[in-house]
Formats: C-alpha cells, structure tokens, sequence
C-alpha cells in the first residue's frame, strides 16, 4: 500500500477527515504496521491509552468486563477505528479489543500525533475546527434532546 | 625522607658521585694534554724549534714527528671523547636512577597518606608532584657534586696560576668575587621566594583544570564556561606576572655579574699597565695573567650558573618533599606483609569506647561501644549522620579512630598489617570507583595481593625479567613481577581461571547483577577460533531457534538471512553488501561513496535505477518535512535528511526534476544512491522496492561477493547461514535474521523465545561469561551506578572474607530489589560475618543482632524482637522508614 492509499484510509477517522492531504501523508509515514495473530489483544480495558488502530484488514472483537466475564459488545472491521479519542486525551481504555482473525492495522501513536501538533499551528487550527464542531452538534443534539423532555413535561 | 636534597643524593648515590668525581679527576690530565699538544706541534713539529734529536732511542725527522703528534692528537681526542660519553651517560644514568627512586618512594608515601588527607589534596595537585616537579631532579642529581667540585677546580687551578705570577694582580682578579658573594644570594632569596609561589601556582592551576574535567556536566548544564575561563585566566595572569618578575630578578643578576667581571680586566689595564710601566711587572706576566682571567671567567659562570639551578632545584624538592609527609601516616610496617596466605581472623569483634572526629571538635562517633561474633550477620542502623557510615569506615580501618579501640580476637586491629585487614575483611562503601578495563579485571581487582603462581617462562624473557629486577632493586622499586599471575584463586575457594569464572557468575546471580552481564554479552562478538567450542554451540543455538520459532508457528518474526532472497526487514545497503563491515572501509553509511560498489552497481545496471529511487525518497522527503520547524523531532525519528539538508535537498530535487540526474555531481549522486540505501521496504512503504529491483539487487548483491577485489577481502564477513560470523554479536548469530517490522509484541515473543532457547542449549553461563570481557570505562563510567555498586559487592563477596561490610552499598537500589540482594547476600554468607549498615530499620528482621546509633553513640543493640518496641529508638527509625 502506497503512502497516497494509507492518507485516504487516515481520512476515515473522524478527526482526520479534515486534514490537508499533505499532513495526511505525513502523518502515515509516521504511522506504522502492526499485525495482531487471532487472540491478540490490539488494548485492554483499563488500560492508559496510547494509540489508535485503524483495521485495514480482518475483524475484531470489543469486549467489555462484567460480573461474568468479558462480554461482546461489537465487532470493527476493515477501514474502523479503534480508540480515536485516546490519541487527544489520557482516558483509560473503556474496552478490550482483541484480534479475532488476523489483523492487519495502521498505528498512529500520541506521542507521534502530538509532536505533529506541536510543529504545524494550521494541522491543530484544523483539529480544534473539528472538534468545535462536534461539540456543536453535541449541543445541539443535547438542546433538542431537552426541548423534546420538556415539550413532553418531563422536566 | 631527607630534607634536602643533597642529602637525599648522598644517601642513596654515594658511590656514584664518588666514581663520578674520581673519573672526572682523571679525565683532567687528558684535558690538559690535548691543550698542550697543539702547542708542541705548532711550535715544535711546525716552527721546528727545540725538536728533541730522539725519543725512547728511535730517531725521526720532522715530518715523522709532526704525525706522530698528530696521531697522539688524534688519540687524545678520543680519548677525551671517550671520558666525556662515559661522564654524560654515567650522569644521566644516576640522574634517572635517583628520579625513578624518588618517584617510587613517593608514590609509595601517597599509600601510606592517612584516607582523610584526600579531602584536602587533590589528584590534580599530586599528579604533578610526582611527574612533572621531580623530572628537572634527574638531570641535577648527576652534577649536584661533580659539576661544582669540576668548575671549583679549575677555578682553583687558574686562581693559584694567577696568584703565583704576582699578589697584587691575583688580588685584582679576584676583587669583585667578595661583593658577588654578598650581592647575589641576597638577590637570589627573592627569586626563591618567588619561584616557591610559581610553584604553587602551576598546582593551583593544575588542581583547578582537574577540577573542571571533573564538573565538565556542571559547566555546560550552568553555562558557566565563561567564569571558569574568566578563573583560568587570572591564573594565567599571576602565573605569568611571577614568571615576569623571576625573569627580571635572575637576569639584573646576570646583568650585575657580567658587570662586575668586566670590572676586572678594567683592574688589570689601569693597576697592571701602571705597574708594568713603572717597571714593576713584565709585560709578559701581564699578558699571561690576562689570558689566565679569560679562562677564569667561563667556571665562575658556569658556578653561578650553578647556584642558581641548585636553589631551583632545592626549593622543588623541599616543596615535594614537605607535600608528602601529612600527619598521622600509616605505618610502613603495616603495608609490608607479602606472605601469600593470611590465618582467618578468630573470635569476638569488640569495639570499645570507640571515637572518631575529623577536626577535633565534632565527634562523628562518641564514644561508641559494641560487640559481636565475627561469625553474625549483623546490622547497623541510624539516620543520616549518626555515625553509622563512619563507625562503617573505622571497622575496615579506612578510618584511624581519634579514640579508643577495635579488637578483633586478641588483635588491637590499628596493629594488624593491612594483609590481614585487606584480605580477610571485605568492604564495600557507597561509591565504587571502577579501573577502565573490563569487568572481569575489575571483578579479580580483589585477589590480587602479592603474584602467587610462578610461572613458565622461555629463556629469554626470564633473563630480561631479571635484569629487570636487578635494575628495581638498585632503585628500592618493587621486585614484584607485574605481568605475572597475582590472582589469588585460592582465597576464592577455586582451582584456576575457568572455575573462578564459574564461580563470579554465581556470584553476580547473588548480586543481581548476572542478568545485564548476559545482556552485555549478548550483545557482544567473539572471535571464534579463541571460542571455537561456544561458537559451535552458538550455531547449534541458531538452528534450534529457526526450529522452534518454526514449530511455535513463529516463523515470521525473523526474517533470515538468505542468499538468495531479498531481505525486507534490511536495508537495501545490507542486502548489497549482506554481510558485516570488518572495519570503516564499508561502514554503511558511507558505503554509497566506495568506489568498489558504485563500479558493482554500475556493471548490474543499478545505478541508474537506484538513484532514482533516491531522487524519489528525497522528493517524498521534501514534500513530506519541508513545512515541519527545524529542530522538530520528526526529523531525527523518521526523515531521511536533517532539518539543515532539507533546503539544499528542496534546491537538488528541483535542479535534477528539470534537468536529469547529469545536473549534479558524483559526490551529490552519491548522496542520493546513500538515500536509496537507507530503505527497509517493510518499515517505511515508500514502494519503490519493487520486486523487479529487488531480483536485481540480489544479482549485484553475488557479483560484489565474487568479484570482491583481493585486496579488500577480509573487510567484509559475508553471511553464511553455515558459518558462524566473527563480526557479529553472539546474539545477530543466533538470530542470523532480521527482526521483522510490524508484529504486535512480537519483541516480546521473540525475546522470550531466544531465551528459552539459550536455556535449552545451556549457554547462559557461557554468554554471561562473554559479558564479564565488557569494557566498563574510566571510572566505570559505561556501567550504570546500581551495576557498579552490584559489581562491588559482587567481587566483595568473592574474597571470601571473614567479615563482610557493606557500608549502605546498596543504596542505589530500589528497596524491593536491595532486600532481594540482602537476602542473597545473607544465604552466601551463612556461617561467615556480615556487618551490613544501612539507614532501612526494616531490614532487621533476621539479624542476629541489630545496632541502633544516634549522635555517634551505639544507643541500642539486641534482636529485631527486642528493638521492635514502643519508646525504642529503632521503632522511631522504622516507622521513618
């Protein structure tokens, strides 16, 4: 796969999709392969997040721990994303994935991400844009959600 | 030591400067010969008067006589040749004799220094005690006698000659010789004065360079090169305005000597001529005294020439000398034991009434009094500054107690010899300071005491061995033989080399240290035919770790090396050359310049294609960084070119986009090919490794391995997946392979792997064993703090000791890690003393006795279960703990 292949897949995250396609094919390069064998476990719940995954190939599971053990919540494949979020703050991961066949991932790491923050004003210009604007969205679905409870007298 | 030198020379070269004296005594009638036979054969053989008729009954004319004349001249000249080389080479010799003396006794004396002197002196001002201060002695000590006595008789000589000719011009003569006398020592005390401050000086100086060596981190960390240069420079400025004024001194008195030698024939002029005119003097005997003076002139020079020097001289010596006598100097006797073997020590160890104090006013220990077994484990406890690492000190006898006493068995132990101390009591201190070499080196540092095998020697090298020892013994230097063996297996409880490795690498276990020894040897190469045997298993180890990782389904982990197959996890130089560099000739970064591999490349038709896959990675590169700040990290982690090249790179990328690679010339082709060379295809996916290139590089790849000119074989060791390769590290022959890119922990997979492997082959010892050749540095600054302390304690414990103290040697420890190594530690020593001191109550535990100290005084002592209750001090210290 090309360097030009790898940006289009990047675009597929969210926080990406705005990127200049120049920053795009920097930050594949940066980025690199990892190969998980089925059972392998791409993070574990609980634990601090570093990265993110993009599936480029193969399927896994996400599951979540409970009083009876891991539990499946959902399964990603080819071109999803995995743990986009972990690369901008320091949440624990909310979930085990776990490699279900063989996985083939592109790995954007948050030191990586972060240091290309740090040395392109316009690439974090562009990142604080998309996320105003799903905050945005947010607040409008949240002023919607709250119209509705109180046309429906529930507040 | 002698206070002066004179002194000094008398006693240790007595008969030296006899035999110098005496050969220069009768060196003198041969000088005066050749002055005479000159005369003979001009006014004689030449101007043919009073030529003798016959001589011992032959008869000769006056040709035959002229060269019988000349050949005798010839012969004097010899002669005196002969007396001169024998005087120079003699002088030289005792000079040296007396320098390598001199040297050695003062280097033996710095043993003797008392520990505590070390903080007040520095090695930057003992270094140049010993080396640079005493080298001007060498070359006085050969004439200290023989050159005055030489001058003074000559001097002597043409002063009765002058006298016998007439009183009053001998008195003339010698007139000024009184106001010399009396002016010049008077001048000379204050060049002396000012010669001992330039030596202080140049001390200073040196003291403060060590320093600065010493805190290099300091300066660049502060930024405070520029007050340090601002210190070296006003030292400079006082060295020199001393220098300045030594300079001005010493020549006003040469100035005022000459002056006053001229005098003189002014006295012979004006008082001679008169007498010669008046008729009391013959113009003759004038003339004669004349000439008498002009030869008198040159010794008296040459005395105060003397003088001068010898003041020099004396005042360096003197201030040597007096650098070398501290107070309280270890007695010599304690430091000349050299029996091989020392009785253990036996009984109780007690320490009464025990006082320390550095400047008299602070006792650091007060009064402190214990005892125990030698045979206990016991600890010593206490906050910072409670004497516990000095009452540490005085039980090795590092330090000398101010106050009462330490008796082990029936011995006071200030009396015991340091062969008994330094042999059955072990000791390791905080700091550890480490001799470059390599860890083993360090590790037998410890058994070597006196050389203990004879050894089997040819012929030739024990008789220079011996001639070696003649020459010690007449300087009072060492007559041990340094290249023999000195290390003392015995002590360590084994037979010979191969059983005392054995046995350090159990040791290093018990310090917890054997893991990254492994790593080191691990990563380090061997030469095989030194270690044909663990190069044989290594290849065994190679072949059962592609069987394992096979069977483990692991395979894709390495990527090995193959001839026949392009390697994806290497970089397009390493599939080239596949093979490791023996040397810089092919050193891959610069492999891009050789002319052997450009030509290679160029016959494959690779070239062409291979610097456009550089101009592409240089083009991606541009497009890539270019609009990244300089200095980003980026650069260093993932670019091909620096952030200083990329506008160069920008400027090439344009000028050969328009104009072809021809735009540009070798060397920047070169710069591109090195571009191409630096690809790993599995780990930047540039995908211009395409597989056509790579079938083709692989052709390249066997015509540079066949047509490898002769004189450059040898600077590459090719792989062979038969063969173990010499350049390579233990472990790139195990793996014979390349990690491969992009396997989620597959590090960890194939570490774990590799280990077990190791494990089934049974290499560990012999890897670990490989690791203990590691250079560890000066200082052993390549080794970390914890290791250095590790390996301290290490070789503590391999002497054996009847004590064991460990004086807070751990510290740089992590506490669940030192109470692992204290609890090992505590196994090896079952049965055998161990003093361990350390400010961590909680290592009690287990103890047969426990010492509390407070404010220098051993406060409490009992069992852990007796310390550990409410009001107790050491409850206090846990709980602080």
């Amino acid at each position: 796969m090309s360097l030009e292949e790898e940006a289009k897949m990047l675009r597929n995250i969210g926080l990406f999709a705005h990127l200049d396609p120049s920053k795009l094919k920097l930050l594949a390069f940066t980025s690199h392969w990892l190969k998980f064998q089925p059972g392998e476990e791409l993070c574990r719940e609980g634990d601090p997040g570093d990265s993110a995954y993009i599936i480029t190939d193969g399927t896994a599971e996400v599951l979540v721990d409970s009083e009876n053990g891991p539990v499946l919540v959902a399964t990603r494949g080819k071109n999803e994303v995995i743990g986009e979020m972990s690369i901008l703050c320091d949440t624990p991961r909310t979930a085990t994935v776990r490699a279900k066949d063989t996985c083939f991932t592109l790995n954007v790491s948050k030191d990586v991400f972060m240091q290309l923050l740090k040395g392109s004003p316009e690439l974090s210009v562009q990142i604080i844009r998309t996320l105003a604007n799903r905050l945005e969205e947010s607040t409008v679905k949240l002023r919607d959600a709250t119209e509705k409870l109180v046309a429906a007298g529930l507040d | 030591m002698e206070r002066s030198i004179f002194k000094y020379i008398i006693k240790h070269s007595l008969k030296g400067q006899i035999v110098l004296l005496v050969v220069t005594a009768f060196s003198m009638p041969f000088v005066y010969l050749s002055l005479e036979v000159p005369k003979i054969i001009v006014n004689e053989a030449i101007g043919g008067q009073g030529m003798p008729e016959a001589l011992l009954g032959f008869e000769f004319d006056q040709i035959t006589y002229l060269f019988a004349l000349c050949a005798l001249f010839l012969l004097l000249v010899l002669i005196n040749g002969g007396f001169k080389y024998f005087l120079n080479v003699y002088r030289g010799v005792l000079g040296e004799r007396m320098l390598r003396r001199l040297r050695y006794e003062l280097y033996s004396r710095l043993l003797r220094f008392p520990l505590p002197h070390f903080k007040r002196v520095s090695s930057g001002e003992i270094i140049p005690m010993v080396t640079a201060e005493t080298e001007p002695l060498g070359g006085f000590i050969g004439e200290a006698y023989s050159l005055p006595a030489f001058q003074g008789g000559l001097l002597l000589t043409y002063l009765f000659f002058i006298f016998n000719q007439d009183l009053f011009l001998g008195a003339a003569a010698i007139a000024t010789y009184p106001l010399q006398m009396y002016l010049i020592p008077k001048l000379q005390r204050r060049v002396n004065e000012l010669a001992k401050q330039r030596v202080l000086a140049a001390r200073q100086l040196a003291n403060r360079i060590g320093d600065s060596v010493s805190s290099i981190t300091e300066i660049h960390a502060n930024d405070t090169s520029h007050y340090e240069r601002a210190d070296i420079s006003s030292r400079l400025g006082r060295i020199f305005n001393i220098r300045y004024q030594i300079y001005r001194k010493k020549f006003f008195i040469k100035f005022l000597n000459n002056f006053l030698a001229q005098i003189t024939p002014f006295f012979f002029y004006s008082v001679g001529g008169y007498f010669v005119i008046v008729g009391e003097l013959s113009l003759g005997a004038l003339v004669a005294v004349l000439a008498a003076y002009k030869d008198l002139a040159s010794p008296w020079k040459e005395l105060l020439k003397y003088y001068q020097t010898k003041e020099d001289i004396r005042i360096k010596y003197a201030q040597v000398i007096e650098q070398f006598e501290p107070q309280h100097m270890l007695d010599e006797a304690l430091l000349a034991d050299e029996s091989e073997t020392v009785a253990p020590l036996r009984g109780d160890l007690v320490v009464g009434n025990l006082s320390f104090s550095e400047d008299q006013l602070i006792k650091l220990v007060d009064a402190a009094s214990a005892q125990m077994e030698l045979r206990e484990h016991v600890l010593i406890t206490g906050a910072n500054g409670s004497g516990r690492d000095e009452l540490g000190r005085l039980l090795a006898r590092l330090l000398r107690p101010t106050g009462g006493r330490i008796t082990i068995g029936e011995h006071n132990a200030a009396d015991l010899p340091e062969s008994v101390i330094g042999r059955r009591i072990s000791y390791v201190g905080q700091n550890v300071f480490l001799l470059p070499g390599s860890v083993r080196s360090n590790i037998h540092y410890v058994l070597k005491h006196v050389p203990v095998a004879q050894q089997n020697l040819e012929e030739d090298r024990e008789r220079t061995l011996a001639s070696e020892r003649e020459e010690s013994q007449r300087t009072g230097n060492s007559l041990h033989e340094f290249t023999a063996d000195w290390i003392d297996y015995a002590s360590a409880g084994v037979a010979d080399s191969d059983e005392l490795d054995v046995r350090i690498v159990d040791l290093l276990r018990v310090v917890g240290l054997e893991k990254d020894i492994y790593q080191l040897g691990l990563r380090s190469p061997i030469d095989p035919h030194e270690h044909s045997a663990l190069a044989h298993r290594i290849m065994d180890a190679r072949n059962g770790l592609r069987e394992r990782l096979r069977s483990g389904d692991l395979a894709e982990l390495v990527e090995p090396f193959d001839e026949n197959r392009y390697n994806l996890n290497a970089t397009v130089a390493e599939n080239l050359l596949f093979g490791t560099p023996t040397d810089a000739t092919f050193d891959l970064e610069k492999i891009a310049n050789h002319a052997y591999m450009l030509r290679t490349l160029t016959e494959a038709g690779l070239l062409t294609d291979l610097l456009e896959v550089g101009r592409k990675v240089a083009e991606t590169m541009v497009d890539l960084f270019a609009d990244l700040p300089p200095g980003h990290e980026f650069f260093e982690q993932f670019s091909f070119i620096s952030a200083e090249e990329l506008p160069e790179y920008q400027q090439l990328v344009a000028r050969i986009a328009s104009q072809g690679m021809q735009a540009v010339d070798v060397d920047t082709q070169a710069r591109f090919l090195s571009l191409a060379f630096k690809i790993i295809p599995t780990r930047h996916r540039l995908g211009l490794v395409d597989e056509n290139l790579q079938a083709r590089v692989l052709a390249a790849r066997d015509a540079f391995r066949t047509n490898l000119p002769a004189e450059l074989r040898g600077v590459v060791a090719f792989f062979n997946a038969d063969a173990y390769n010499a350049e390579s590290t233990l472990l790139d022959n195990i793996l014979f392979g390349k990690r491969a890119y992009g396997h989620a922990h597959g590090q960890a997979q194939l570490s774990s792997v590799i280990d077990s492997v190791i494990g089934e082959y049974d290499l560990r010892t012999a890897i670990v064993r490989i690791g203990l050749d590691y250079e560890v540095g000066i200082g052993g600054g390549r080794l970390s703090l914890e290791q250095r302390q590790k390996l301290a304690l290490a070789r503590a414990l391999l002497k054996r000791p009847d004590v064991l103290i460990v004086n807070d040697a751990t510290s740089t420890l992590d506490s669940a890690q030192e109470s692992q190594v204290l609890g090992r530690v505590r196994k090896e020593r079952a049965g055998r003393g161990l003093i361990w001191i350390s400010g961590r109550a909680e290592f009690a535990k287990g103890f047969d006795r426990v010492f509390v100290m407070e404010a220098g005084k051993v406060i409490e002592q009992g069992t852990f279960d007796e310390l550990e209750q409410d009001g107790r001090v050491f409850k206090r210290l846990m709980q602080s703990g």
